[in-house]
């Protein structure tokens, strides 16, 4: 238990990163020496803040293969997604009613589509596989003739898996259904090309690639147009989509962090990958009973779910006080309920319970892996010496003949 | 969430855990929760012939509560006759480790797993309408 009091090891990358410190270098200036408003055209103060506005705007258009055009800057993927489902259903929605997505998107987006769903839009929650990828010709069997939006997003933010994007876009293109993408994990981690791809709405988030929080954008594809309903509306700034004055030093900072990602991508890239493999061997070589949840080759570098059978994630976690991961444990939740994500990729309801993700990025050392990896084993082994359930399974009973109580 | 300096003492160096064989007739389990749900804890008496549980052992499934929660009734059924650690409330395990809301059920699981062990006991020796009656 010393390794309470040692420096706490933040292995969440996946719920925030850090912003780099270039980030942060880059933003300063435009706090105070150039605090202009982008939109007064009639000084320099003005022009000044609109250079940087456009030089980001170009910044995060290039990580993914867009024009700047096409970029308009929102609060955060929250937004980004609310705008894109309800902005997109809402100008479409007359003629074409029909949404589709999956069940292990992020709450914003199920909870935007049950919004549409209580004004009476059409919504299909598609399920996933095993491995957590949605299956194509399902896909496929849902568009109909009142489908205005596919909403898939890229790399799932629990389980790490990443949708095949281009095989998604070139069947909403055929049947002539946009696609929108989450891609507030992706970008950055993984390559995106829009055009490629054929996305007509994506989703971007700073506080996940290093960047500020509070910033955001949607890229809407220009060619063939894509139209959308604002969901805030005053000034008419962004073309009308997104009102409000443009906070200069978030997107100086948004922009600076595509810059840095696009940069060092695949650098980056290959080293977190090796310390995940390494991370992963390590725990397989130490523990028994250790199950990956999601797709091991289809996965971003930077994430681990692992479920600890026999396990409960909140107690994990409560032994590991120094070690930043979450859970998927209902205990650890307000609704005690386990992630709904585990359960729709048919996981079993107690490995649910058991779960740990691990996220791995920027600035990650194999020093806190090691450590993260002792401290986690130490107190599983410590756990299952105090669990019920792994007594049985060394007596070799199954615990599914039990008649359990359930409540 | 912040827990009390009990609670994770008792989570951080549990008391009796470990089991008892539980076919021995001084021997009372209970087995209680589900493992579906997040929490299955498994309470152990050994009761001497005098009616005095002699002995507890726990292994518990759970948030660190639920294994508090255990660690702390087999702490308190200890030199306690059967009925006394019957009439054990979930409220008291609730107030000694000061359990936030969320977290009550998991006290009420270590109601159930004494209760469970010992209706065990006494289905064993046959004493079920006495404490029945009782
Ligand atoms: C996949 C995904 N979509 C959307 C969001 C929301 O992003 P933001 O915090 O920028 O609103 C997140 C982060 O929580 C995410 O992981
Ligand atoms: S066992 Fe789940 S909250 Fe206590």
């Amino acid at each position: 238990m010393n390794e309470l009091k040692a420096k706490p090891i933040y292995l969440d990358y996946q719920a925030t990163t850090p912003t780099d410190p270039r980030v942060v270098d880059a933003m300063l200036p435009y706090f105070y020496e150039k605090f202009g408003n982008a939109h007064s055209r009639n000084h320099s103060f003005g022009w000044e803040a609109e250079d940087a506005v456009e030089l980001a705007r170009g910044q995060v258009a290039s990580i993914i293969g867009a024009s700047s055009k096409e970029i308009i800057f929102t609060s955060g993927a929250t937004e980004s997604n609310n705008l894109a489902l309800k902005g997109v259903m809402k100008f479409y929605g007359k003629k074409k009613p029909h949404l589709i997505t999956t069940v292990t998107e992020h709450k914003c987006v199920l909870d935007s589509a049950r919004h549409l769903e209580q004004e009476g839009y059409k919504v299909t929650y598609l399920p996933v596989q095993q491995n957590g990828l949605v299956d194509l010709e399902q896909l496929k069997a849902a568009i109909t003739d009142e489908t205005a939006l596919v909403s898939i997003m890229a790399v799932h933010n629990e389980i790490g898996v990443i949708q095949p994007l281009k095989e998604i876009g070139e069947i909403c293109r055929e049947r002539g259904v946009f696609f929108h993408c989450d891609a507030a994990q992706a970008v950055g981690k993984i390559p995106l090309d829009v055009n490629d791809m054929k996305i007509d709405l994506m989703s971007i988030s700073g506080h996940k690639i290093y960047g500020p929080k509070g910033i955001g954008a949607l890229f809407v594809r220009r060619r063939p147009r894509v139209r959308v309903v604002a969901q805030i509306t005053g000034g008419g700034q962004e073309r009308g989509m997104r009102s409000g004055t443009l906070p200069t030093p978030l997107i100086v900072g948004l922009g600076k962090a595509c810059d840095i990602a696009q940069n060092e991508m695949a650098e980056e890239n290959a080293r977190i990958m090796e310390l995940r493999n390494y991370t992963l061997n390590r725990f397989r070589e130490r523990l028994a009973d250790i199950y990956l949840n999601g797709d091991e080759e289809n996965r971003v570098a930077g994430n681990l779910n692992i479920s600890f059978a026999y396990v409960e994630g909140e107690s994990l976690l409560m032994g590991i006080k120094n070690i930043a991961v979450s859970s998927g444990s209902a205990c650890t939740s307000a609704s005690l309920e386990p992630s709904y994500v585990l359960r729709a990729l048919g996981v079993d309801e107690e490995l649910a319970h058991t779960s740990l993700r691990i996220g791995i990025g920027r600035f990650t050392t194999r020093e806190e892996l090691d450590q993260a990896v002792d401290a986690i084993c130490n107190e599983v082994e410590r756990l299952r010496d105090m669990s019920p359930l792994w007594e049985m399974a060394q007596e070799g009973i199954d615990i599914k003949s039990i008649e359990w109580a359930e409540h | 969430m912040a827990y009390s300096e009990k609670l994770i003492d008792h989570y951080e160096n549990p008391r009796n855990v470990g089991s008892f064989d539980k076919n021995e007739t001084s021997v009372g389990t209970g087995l209680v929760g589900a493992p579906a749900c997040g929490d299955v804890m498994k309470l152990q008496i050994k009761v001497s012939a005098e009616g005095i549980i002699e002995d507890a052992k726990f292994k518990t499934f759970g948030c660190g509560s639920a294994i508090a929660s255990s660690s702390l009734i087999t702490e308190w059924v200890k030199g306690k006759t059967i009925a006394e650690a019957g009439a054990i409330k979930n409220s008291q395990i609730a107030e000694e480790l000061a359990l936030p809301p969320v977290k009550i059920h998991c006290s009420i699981l270590a109601e159930d797993a004494i209760k469970a062990a010992i209706s065990d006991y006494n289905t064993k020796n046959g004493k079920a309408e006495v404490e029945a009656a009782e």
